[in-house]
């Protein structure tokens, strides 16, 4: 296939693509991971410093603190040259620099919703909405939530008409590839469209 | 690398308060690679005849790096199995390229990367999870 970039004989490189998978905290983001993952899910971390970004040299800062930022990820190959990673996003607002790295080159977002906290998800939907990068938004039925209709959720969290919106269990693997097709196909379908004019 | 953390004596010293080794203590205080780059998904690949040998001031984590570069690794899959920090592991793949011990393959980019073809394989695959 033209996209596999060969390695003069070398073993074959795949190309990876990146789907963000974003949510507020408890929406069900490394359940979906997992669901999807055909690996148990991995955990990289991020560490972040209290001498602050942009330094090039920690060295005489040993004094300062740092933290860790953990990204869960799992992995779904294609086929030989073509794998999809998924990559959980930190829940916590203060975490938003990091986010960008993640976005960056990213095919696009499932942004996972809990209708018992459905203003948990909004900043997810302001991040992808402000820079133009395809979403889709899986409301997680958790046991015990009150269902409600999809036109309510979607009225709920100002969405607009294009963006698809599907009920899912994040805990099933058929409920939550399907929400990754609808993205997938929702990238394809904005594709399609003319480049807008600036 | 993570040391061990201590049990009953010392409980502060759990999994919230982070590494207990510095990270940034196994790069000389260095954060910054010698080189830009190192997508989250980009792929390392050791050179088949990367000769470490020929390099003794490696670290131990450099020369994990290689082994599991052997095949085809995004940096991801590399700072996960090695349970270090990214930050850290790009600086260690910076050595690595700058000493011709790697090679590194930065995902493509562009307003319409992927193609139409990609993507339907893509749903293709999905449908036969």
């Amino acid at each position: 296939m033209d996209f596999v970039r060969s390695d003069r004989g070398g073993p074959r490189v795949p190309l990876a693509l990146k789907i963000l998978i974003a949510g507020g905290f408890g929406a069900g983001k490394t359940t979906l991971v997992s669901a999807l993952s055909e690996v148990r899910p991995l955990q990289t971390e991020e560490v972040l410093t209290g001498a602050g970004i942009g330094t090039d040299d920690l060295s005489g800062v040993e004094g300062k603190s740092t933290t860790t930022v953990a990204m869960d990820f799992g992995r779904i190959t294609i086929n030989e040259d073509l794998q999809v990673y998924l990559f959980g996003t930190p829940g916590q607002d203060r975490f938003w620099f990091l986010w960008d790295e993640l976005a960056f080159g990213a095919l696009g977002a499932v942004v996972l919703a809990d209708t018992r906290r459905l203003a948990d998800c909004f900043p997810s939907i302001d991040y992808f909405e402000q820079r133009g990068i395809p979403f889709v938004v899986g409301v997680n039925c958790f046991d015990g939530s009150r269902r409600f209709s999809l036109d309510s959720v979607r009225q709920a969290l100002d969405l607009d008409d294009d963006v698809p919106m599907l009920l899912c269990d994040a805990r099933d693997r058929q409920s939550a590839k399907l929400v990754l097709i609808s993205l997938v196909e929702h990238v394809a379908r904005q594709r399609g469209e003319p480049v807008p004019v600036a | 690398m993570r040391a061990e953390y201590p049990d009953t004596q010392h409980e502060w010293l759990d999994a919230d308060a982070g590494p207990v080794v510095r990270p940034y203590t196994l790069t000389g205080g260095r954060v910054r690679p010698a080189v830009e780059g190192f997508d989250l998904v980009a792929f390392v690949l050791a050179d088949p005849a990367a000769d470490l040998d020929g390099h003794p001031r490696l670290h131990p984590e450099h020369r994990r790096l290689v082994e599991l570069a052997r095949r085809p690794v995004p940096v991801a899959e590399l700072a996960a199995r090695l349970d270090l920090a990214l930050g850290v592991v790009r600086v260690l793949l910076g050595d690595l390229l700058a000493g011709g011990l790697v090679s590194v393959h930065e995902p493509p980019r562009g307003p319409f990367l992927p193609d139409d073809n990609i993507l339907k394989a893509v749903v293709s695959g999905l449908r036969a999870l």
